[in-house]
């Protein structure tokens, strides 16, 4: 793996003169080869990781499970593309198994979501069946492990 | 009786000790424990095991067998399986073949297989060579062992790899062994096949056994490790030392193992059993979910380690530590010479004005004096914190 995406995937501040020291490369190459990768759209945005739960306005998420006619021309592309223009829509993603595809939502209450999944997802040419999770607790996101435990301890000084 | 009894003269406990422990000075370490402990805020370079907490699924293997019922005795050398996970991972990385049945002991860590080896092969009054800086325990497994220890300096200039010259100068006709622990503790340094091949005619000319303590071996960052018991004709004569601390973050399990010639090992064994038994099972099953399972875990540390290397090295150099590349383990050993203090005035002020905690070289040996021991196996943010810190106290000096 690209060891600069590796490092901008854990930490998305890290800076070009940062990323040379961890790898022993001169900043100016490093910078240049990141601006490559924004530029050729490998890099599409930098994101922060935030744990909603811990504010007290938080937001509601849902996974929907859509199931799909497969349009000839098009496969699943048109449906997904449609589905993923709506500002309430965080991913789409083309899944195996009973479902086809798989939404996650975000809206300010469940009833919010439950409006927009029954007058913009449901009613869409093409879409022939909506199950709607909500989520009720994040235990992990992006890798990162959001329940608060202490950290264990080391010695401070040993051989 | 009852009269006697009241007047007795007062316990002496000290009397009562074994001279060679009596006289065994205590951890230049403590010190440092100490003070780092009493203070709040400070960041602590002076850890010598991994940041990381042992990979989930190693734990994980280890309280499905605790659950199980897995809590008996193992044979005395350890755990079949685990014996033949070791040996076939040896064949694969040194190409050298041990038997899992008579070559390898599990150890409740490397330091036990220290011990064991110095105590199953040393009689009183007979030397071994241990090359400075070095591990801690060497020097007092030594003279527990009976033995009497001699040091062969190493030097910055050599970086720190032990020079067939320095093993000559320390041997005399009581000599029987010497020590290399390569990837080293505390300097980083590591030795090559080449370098490892100018000590071969020293060895075979004094007819010493070889303790090699490679429990760093994973951690090299520039091309594999390199084993004296490779050399050619070698193997015999070397005793390998190694376990599962620092590759696999399991410091706290406490396993290691002892690879040799059948009555080296057996010999090892003997003592292994009447002192430890065994090795304890729940640490030796996650051992063995190590072995079988854990390389992925194990190179994304030490790729982790490598990229602190990078910064933290460099970051020493720039701000006018001067530190020579360590190839090794996860410790650097920047020079303070230029700065006009000693290693242990260094460290003890750099603590008390910026609360940065390192350890002073010379705690690992006179060779060690005008170097400061940094472990980077601490977070990033941590190493960069530290490195700012250090150089606001270099401006005040």
């Amino acid at each position: 793996m690209n060891e600069i995406l590796e490092i901008l995937s854990e930490n998305a501040k890290a800076t070009p003169s940062e990323i040379a020291a961890l790898l022993g490369r001169p900043e100016a190459d490093v910078a240049r080869e990141i601006k490559e990768l924004e530029d050729s759209g490998v890099i599409r945005k930098y994101v922060t990781l935030i744990n909603w739960e811990k504010l007290d306005q938080s937001f509601v998420f849902a996974v929907l499970e859509l199931k799909v006619a497969l349009q000839r021309k098009t496969g699943y592309d048109a449906v997904a593309e449609r589905i993923a223009r709506f500002s309430e829509v965080e991913s789409v993603r083309l899944i195996s198994g009973d479902h086809d595809l798989s939404v996650t939502v975000r809206g300010k209450s469940m009833k919010d979501i439950a409006y927009f999944v029954a007058e913009r997802i449901a009613p869409l040419e093409g879409v022939q069946s909506t199950c709607t999770h909500f989520i009720l607790k994040s235990y992990k996101e992006h890798g990162v492990i959001l329940t608060d435990k202490p950290k264990p301890k080391r010695l401070v000084v040993t051989p | 009786m009852k009269q006697n009894l009241k007047n007795l003269p007062a316990w002496n406990a000290d009397a009562h000790l074994n001279r060679v422990v009596r006289a065994m000075p205590p951890s230049g370490i403590r010190k440092f424990f100490d003070l780092v402990s009493e203070m709040e805020g400070a960041i602590s370079l002076g850890v010598g095991e991994p940041d990381f907490v042992t990979p989930w699924h190693v734990r994980e293997a280890c309280i499905y067998s605790l659950e199980s019922g897995n809590t008996h005795y193992t044979s005395n050398k350890g755990m079949p399986e685990l014996r033949e996970s070791i040996c076939d991972q040896v064949r694969r990385e040194l190409k050298l073949d041990y038997d899992p049945g008579e070559e390898i002991l599990i150890t409740t860590g490397v330091s036990e297989a220290v011990d064991l080896a110095f105590r199953a092969t040393l009689n009183p009054g007979d030397e071994a060579i241990v090359p400075e800086p070095c591990y801690v325990a060497y020097t007092p497994d030594v003279a527990l062992a009976g033995g009497v220890p001699r040091t062969a300096p190493t030097s910055l200039e050599d970086e720190f790899r032990v020079q067939p010259e320095a093993i000559v100068s320390a041997i005399t006709d009581k000599t029987r062994a010497v020590l290399l622990s390569y990837p080293n503790n505390p300097t980083g340094a590591i030795m090559t096949h080449a370098d490892l091949e100018d000590l071969a005619d020293v060895v075979v000319e004094n007819d010493l056994l070889v303790i090699s303590d490679e429990v760093y071996a994973k951690l090299s960052y520039s091309g594999s490790h390199a084993s004296f018991a490779q050399l050619e004709g070698m193997k015999e004569r070397t005793l390998i030392l190694n376990g599962l601390s620092k590759s696999h973050a399991m410091t706290g399990w406490r396993i290691g193992y002892a690879l040799g010639d059948p009555a080296l090992v057996g010999a090892m064994t003997k003592v292994h059993q009447y002192t430890m038994l065994c090795a304890p099972t729940m640490a030796q099953v996650a051992a063995l979910e190590a072995m079988e399972k854990g390389d992925e875990e194990m190179l994304h540390m030490r790729h982790e380690y490598d990229l602190r290397r990078r910064l933290f090295v460099s970051g020493l150099n720039r701000i006018g530590l001067d530190c020579f590349e360590p190839r090794g383990a996860f410790y650097a050993f920047p020079s303070v010479q230029s700065w006009g203090l000693s290693s242990e005035e260094f460290a003890e002020r750099l603590l008390r004005e910026q609360k940065v905690a390192v350890v002073p070289g010379n705690v690992f040996g006179p060779s060690g004096e005008g170097f400061l021991r940094c472990s980077y196996a601490t977070s990033r943010e941590e190493l960069i914190e530290a490195l700012d810190r250090m150089e606001t106290f270099l401006s005040g000096l």
